[in-house]
């Protein structure tokens, strides 16, 4: 499957899985994401989940960073490419 | 004195920064106009002073909380009375790219800037190296300090650069953007976009990593632990456990100790001094007004002693995260966990913690159920009930059986802020959507000196303007419980020397003759005029006496029946505990019975019992409609609560 034709969220990746940031939805939180690291290109390492699966914990440039499912739907992402 | 802004991102050790500068030179105080706190203290180095600020930690000017607006305002006008001479600008050297992107926005405000690269011990463990002359070369005016605030390393280095003659920058650092109003939204997202492109350049040409950091990309293993489904919770409910435990368990020893001195040196008074108005108003009323405050010293301590540790270690970032799914149907955040926390040990820091929670509607709601949280002004009011009526014994074979209560006295009070929560969010109407961005910082061994300072601080607070309460309360109740309406009180003696004539006791005669004159004091009309309203809860008209004393502040509860009860009986040197232990009503029963205890708990659980508190609500919703609300709701749950109970164990 061509995984970058899919819109793909942040907040339907498994923890373990590595991905690139593509863009952030037009939204009221999208300054604070930027201002927060998540900026086109970076790249994001889904760390762990809280219990009930929410909020997700993502590794951004060596930072843990915790948002809730749906600040991470804000945020289209990109598969990294297997090494 | 020239004034110095400490700001930085936040967990970049700026705390501990302030704290290594100022040590117990600091104050708190109020930044003009707004209702956050200031953080200020001030150094003196080589004859010169210093007045050093701590701003609210942020991660860009942009604020997202009242409490980040401070921040804004202050550095971005320049006849603002907080306006800085100087800023230091605190960045994680082992986190540098975020901490770039504030420290490059500071810049570009034409601040004089140091820029105090902190934690250089984790960095070089990280494997990463800081290229100080590139760093030059691109900011020539700002000066680099490395330091481990923790260690407390460096703070000759960072006073040596107050010393250097620093100029405002000249030029910018990102020349096609200028700085955007607060709520263009468009205009500050342009903004990061562009920032973070320059800020990731400048981040290669200034760090170099010598070796790959494997440990940063794999989920470390007490994480494993602390957000596990069970584990988590499971830990989480333990330590809460403890440290009631351990309060409860430990903090009575030096309380019994403040106790027993403040009550030998009122006898001491008393026996010392010329017999009169002043001696009485000392040795009763001054005196035991300021060992009632005193009293809670340790437990204050202890509470904030535990709190700052789960703070500092980053562990509370923790209770968040695993929090935040349950507390979101409550019409709360994970956010709110810390203010209600704290509200554990008094709701007035709690209520003003709430100023980092964006989100209006879950930040009201917050502030509406957090003084039914069991603050440490119940537990004085908790321990005296508990050791009345409940008996010293184990249960289970671990458990003490009072310390139990205790637990579920905190519980109930928890469990109803929470159900309250619930209706509150369907009842009040939804304004802007709440979001939880929130770092989880490295585990860390707390600092003793933060936590220290922070115990401290909280002290003070407490002692200071809590006390100044307190202490005003006691001479007050003192002076309505030795005076009354004219005669009345002589009258009510020269009625009972009368009749005790018979007597031979003398003391019981003494007795009767100070129960009678407080009876017809102005506060024995007072509780004898709520008498009837309060009777179905099982209470008498002394307990009505401290019940509308100590609507003032509950630990006035305490000492309230202690002046009651020793207003009406010489022997001050005897406990209160005993003395109540032998109040009778009029039929032979015991006043303080287990139904009257117990409802007088719930009672305590419930009640808004705490001008200081509503003063707060108000400055904080800036309107008298929520302290009253609180006040109304509180005292229905009350009323209530205490009926059932003492019906049920009656």
């Amino acid at each position: 499957m061509d995984h970058s034709s899919v819109d793909q969220r942040l907040s339907a990746i498994k923890p373990g899985n590595a991905v690139y940031v593509k863009d952030v939805v037009q939204s009221e939180l999208k300054t604070k994401l930027m201002e927060m690291g998540i900026v086109k290109g970076q790249p994001l390492l889904v760390m762990f989940r809280a219990p009930f699966g929410d909020p997700i914990a993502v590794n951004v440039n060596g930072y843990l960073l915790s948002l809730r499912l749906e600040e991470a739907a804000l945020v289209k992402v990109e598969i990294a490419p297997v090494e | 004195m020239m004034k110095i802004a400490l700001a930085g991102n936040p967990n970049t050790g700026k705390s501990s920064v302030f704290n290594m500068l100022t040590g117990l030179r600091q104050h708190i105080g109020n930044f003009p106009g707004v209702t956050v706190d200031k953080r200020s203290g001030t150094v003196s180095f080589e004859g010169d002073e210093y007045e050093i600020t701590d701003l609210p930690g942020t991660y860009s000017i942009y604020p997202r909380s009242e409490e980040e607006k401070v921040v804004y305002d202050i550095l971005t006008n320049k006849v603002h009375p907080d306006y800085p001479d100087l800023t230091l600008v605190v960045a994680d050297e082992s986190n540098l790219e975020r901490n770039l992107f504030l420290f490059t926005q500071l810049y570009d405000l034409g601040l004089p800037l140091v820029l105090v690269l902190n934690m250089t011990d984790v960095a070089s463990r990280k494997g990463l190296r800081f290229d100080v002359d590139a760093f030059n070369k691109k900011f020539p005016e700002v000066p680099v300090v490395q330091t481990n605030a923790k260690a407390r390393l460096g703070k000759e280095r960072i006073l040596n650069s107050l010393k250097l003659d620093l100029n405002a920058p000249k030029n910018l650092f990102l020349p096609e953007v200028s700085l955007c109003a607060i709520d263009d939204k468009q205009c500050q997202e342009v903004e990061a976009e562009k920032r973070y492109q320059r800020v990731k350049e400048l981040y290669t040409e200034l760090v170099s990593e010598s070796k790959i950091d494997s440990e940063r990309f794999t989920v470390s293993p007490i994480d494993r632990i602390l957000v596990h489904p069970v584990w988590g919770y499971l830990i989480f409910a333990s330590v809460l456990l403890i440290i009631f435990q351990f309060i409860f368990s430990f903090a009575s020893y030096p309380m019994d100790w403040i106790d027993g001195k403040f009550a030998s040196f009122s006898a001491l008074l008393q026996e010392n001094l010329p017999s009169g108005l002043f001696t009485d108003l000392l040795s009763q009323g001054i005196v035991p007004g300021i060992g009632g405050v005193l009293v809670f010293v340790p437990q204050i301590a202890l509470l904030f002693f535990f709190i700052s540790i789960l703070e500092e270690s980053g562990y509370l970032a923790r209770v968040v995260f695993i929090m935040d799914r349950i507390m979101r149907p409550l019409g709360l955040n994970g956010k709110s966990v810390v203010p209600l926390l704290s509200s554990v040990a008094c709701a007035i820091p709690g209520i003003l913690s709430t100023r980092t929670i964006s989100d209006q509607k879950e930040r009201l709601i917050t502030i509406l159920i957090a003084p039914l949280m069991s603050c440490s002004a119940r537990i004085p009011v908790y321990t005296l009930l508990i050791t009345l009526v409940i008996p010293d014994r184990t249960v289970g074979g671990v458990f003490n059986l009072q310390g139990l209560v205790l637990f579920a006295l905190y519980s109930l009070g928890m469990v109803t802020a929470l159900l309250l929560a619930f209706v509150l969010k369907n009842v009040l109407r939804r304004g802007e959507r709440g979001f939880l961005l929130l770092e989880l910082p490295p585990y860390k061994t707390p600092s003793w000196k933060n936590v220290g300072l922070t115990v401290w601080e909280k002290l003070k607070i407490f002692t200071l303007d809590a006390g100044k309460i307190i202490l005003a309360i006691s001479v007050i109740l003192w002076a309505l419980a030795s005076y009354g309406p004219s005669g009345s009180m002589d009258e009510a003696e020269l009625k009972v020397r009368k009749e005790s004539k018979t007597l031979s006791d003398s003391k019981e005669t003494e007795q009767r003759v100070a129960s009678a004159r407080l009876e017809n004091s102005f506060i024995g009309w007072m509780g004898k005029g709520i008498e009837p309203v309060i009777s179905p809860l099982g209470y008498d008209w002394k307990l009505g006496i401290s019940l509308i004393t100590s609507f003032a502040a509950r630990e006035v509860f305490v000492g309230s029946l202690a002046t009651i009860y020793a207003a009406q009986s010489d022997d001050s040197n005897l406990r209160l505990i005993e003395r109540l232990r032998r109040e009778k009503r009029s039929d032979g029963t015991p006043v303080y019975s287990l139904a009257s205890g117990l409802s007088l708990m719930v009672f305590y659980v419930y009640a808004m019992q705490c001008m200081a508190t509503l003063a707060v609500v108000k400055r904080e919703t800036r309107s008298w409609k929520w302290p009253i609300v609180q006040i109304g709701i509180m005292g229905i749950l009350a009323y209530v609560g205490a009926f059932i109970v003492y019906q049920i164990f009656r």
